[in-house]
């Protein structure tokens, strides 16, 4: 089990013939993802050649729209390297099209079409059209040994117990690769931005469903109340054990940390309160990325 | 700033006088005597509490503007030098209110605050009258129509005889904060004037930066460059991530979570080793090539407070062998001008690639560990030498 990506999705590409589309498209068919298709309305009716994780080439057709490439070929998630410019556009075409997860990948969308998005998916989703955002400004979704829907590197770690979700993508990296002695049911890294779809805790609630996750990593930073909520969730609902990590003790006030979303702003949404949320809801949080790892590591070695 | 806001906010229509934007004092008597009358000298610095702090001063003729804007021109509000006053005519408000439109993060939508009582500082009356406050939810998809904006008004509770102009007026600021693509726009006070007249006394707009990379190459405009810190202009003038702090150990890594996380272990590392802080944030991105690297080591090299850099680095995507030819091109590129200890910590894709380039390079300045933590307390080690 995993959560939100199993092998058996079958993942689209939008921006299948752009250069970050291209190179990411390559790697995901490497970890084993069934990539049976892409879009890009201009060249619809052709097709791109990658080689799977057999080392089998594979030709993947381009369809127009897609609507039409769910037709065709029955993909149920969407991966979009699509620039910022034209993100919301294709965010909504993907919701309209009623692609089950739709991972976006693309850093530097205007917070105003995210609004947008989130506001049009909300009231597809009430219409009963439900399509699962992750992103933006993320490095997607990993279940390692089954797919990868995003950019996360697939060898740094195996399949194993541990349900990882976070705000950074390189402090992804970085967990996982602490433990990958142990593994991951699913890695998910949910996007730096102020808005994003996906949050801590949607995949909280997931992995607590998911009878492979034995124990949960979260990872957080600076900006907004995300955490701060989890942590009244975990509180609430969360039965298995939670480990923490938050990233921005040091950052100043008012100053935006490489992601748009990281920044303090007014006293509020900083590492330190994050971190008491977190520990009053029971939660263990590391002071480095290693000691969180360790902190894993002696639950799991009970 | 102040007269920056007063720019969109007139270029969409909302009532507000902008004044004259002056940076000496001999400019702000001339404009005062253009403007005639009884002026304000307001400082113009990106903070509030201006007017607590002395920045804002009435003149009743030319002279004394000339004397307080001498008094203003240099001025320290919260840590900003002031470079510039506004010279407005005086009109002093019957009434003050407050309204902002905003990006309201925590529910992925927009929020409207407004309420009877401004002036003041807003955070100030929802302690002391939160009944007064009054937070309206806006549907970022279905935006704000003259129906919305008169129910604004009405859960505002602003006066009855001034609805039709209110309405106008938040209509306006909508405008201002979609067609500007806005994350604040704020007036405060919104005042009521001599004659019934509804206008924005001051104000203040922050702009989503990503946005105005796509779509707003205007925005550029309200960038003071001379304000900049020079090392973040020369970062940026190089399209380098890069934030200037306090402190000793410079820092470069890749991608913004793993940066942010290094500056907070290098501040532990510190405590043991006389305090020293990281002197900065530098976030590479996912390409590390020589030039990045050079250009990275450049901007940071040339802050006087760094004695020591860090330079952490998880291969994901990038290879540890890329980032380690990066660090030796760099080394090379900048000669004699590299000066500061190097400690290198690459794990991840290529490591041993990575580790054996660096090495086989034997550099002086180059120290590697294996470890973040580790690597961390060498740099703040060094940097404490």
């Amino acid at each position: 089990m995993s959560i939100f990506l199993t092998k058996d999705s079958k993942v689209i590409v939008q921006g299948i013939t752009g250069g970050e589309g291209s190179k990411h498209t390559a790697r995901m068919l490497a970890a084993g993802t069934n990539v049976v298709g892409g879009v890009n309305a201009r060249k619809a009716g052709t097709t791109v050649t990658h080689t799977d994780a057999s080392g089998a080439e594979v030709e993947l057709p381009v369809f127009g729209s897609v609507s039409e490439a769910i037709e065709k070929t029955g993909a149920d998630v969407s991966v979009a390297f699509v620039p910022p410019a034209f993100t919301k556009d294709a965010v909504i075409e993907a919701i309209d099209a009623e692609i089950g997860l739709l991972v976006i990948i693309t850093e530097g969308v205007p917070v105003q079409d995210s609004a947008e998005f989130w506001a049009y998916a909300q009231k597809k989703a009430a219409e009963g059209k439900k399509t699962r955002i992750i992103g933006p400004n993320c490095p997607g979704i990993i279940t390692p040994g089954e797919a990868l829907a995003g950019i996360t590197p697939a060898n740094i770690a195996g399949k194993g117990p541990i349900g990882l979700v976070s705000k950074s993508g390189t402090l992804t990296y970085q967990m996982m690769f602490e433990l990958r002695d142990f593994g991951f049911s699913t890695a998910i890294g949910i996007g730096g931005d102020p808005i994003i779809g996906t949050t801590h805790i949607d995949a909280l609630e997931a992995f607590e469903n998911d009878p492979e996750t034995k124990a949960i990593v979260m990872i957080g930073e600076i900006g907004g109340d995300a955490e701060e909520k989890a942590a009244a969730y975990i509180q609430a609902n969360v039965t298995k054990p939670v480990v923490g990590y938050v990233a921005g003790f040091t950052a100043p006030e008012g100053k935006t940390m490489g992601h748009a979303g990281a920044i303090v702003s007014d006293g509020a949404g900083t590492a330190q309160g994050k971190k008491e949320a977190l520990e009053a809801a029971g939660v263990k949080v590391g002071k480095t990325p290693s000691e969180t790892a360790a902190l894993m590591r002696e639950i799991l070695n009970g | 700033m102040e007269y920056q806001a007063k720019e969109l906010f007139a270029k969409h229509g909302v009532a507000t006088t902008l004044g004259k934007v002056v940076t000496t004092a001999d400019e702000a008597k001339a404009a005062a005597e253009e403007l005639g009358g009884v002026t304000v000298i307001k400082a113009q610095v990106k903070a509030g509490g201006r007017g607590k702090a002395g920045g804002v001063k009435i003149a009743k003729t030319a002279d004394e503007a000339y004397e307080h804007a001498s008094n203003i021109l240099g001025m320290e509000i919260k840590g900003l030098t002031v470079n510039r006053v506004l010279v407005t005519p005086a009109t002093p408000p019957v009434e003050e209110y407050y309204f902002s439109f905003l990006l309201d993060r925590s529910n992925r939508s927009y929020l409207c605050i407004a309420s009877v009582e401004g002036g003041v500082e807003i955070e100030e009356v929802a302690k002391t009258n939160p009944e007064a406050v009054r937070q309206i939810p806006i549907d970022a998809g279905a935006g704000v129509d003259e129906a919305k904006a008169r129910a604004i008004v009405e859960e505002a509770k602003f006066p009855a005889e001034l609805a039709d102009q209110a309405v106008a007026m938040v209509q306006s600021l909508w405008k201002v904060f979609v067609e500007e693509d806005a994350t604040l726009v704020e007036v405060n006070p919104l005042a009521r004037l001599e004659g019934d007249k509804l206008e924005a006394l001051d104000g203040k707009v922050s702009l989503d930066d990503n946005a105005s990379e796509v779509r707003h190459a205007e925005h550029e405009e309200f960038v003071i460059h001379e304000e900049a810190d020079p090392l973040e202009a020369k970062a940026k003038e190089k399209g380098l991530n890069y934030v200037k702090l306090d402190g000793e150990v410079g820092i470069i890594g890749n991608g913004a979570g793993l940066v942010m996380s290094t500056l907070d272990v290098v501040a532990y590392a510190g405590e043991k080793h006389g305090s020293v802080k990281p002197a900065n944030f530098l976030d590479i991105g996912g390409g590390a090539s020589a030039q990045v690297m050079a250009d990275g080591l450049d901007v940071i090299l040339g802050d006087p407070q760094v004695k020591s850099v860090f330079v952490n680095v998880f291969g994901g995507i990038t290879s540890c062998d890329a980032v380690a030819n990066g660090i030796k091109g760099a080394l090379e590129l900048l000669g004699d001008n590299a000066t500061k200890p190097l400690v290198v910590r690459l794990d991840g894709n290529n490591v041993d690639e990575g580790r054996a380039i660096l090495n086989e390079l034997d550099h002086p300045l180059v120290t590697q560990v294996d470890t973040m933590d580790g690597a961390a307390d060498k740099a703040a080690e060094l940097a404490n030498g």
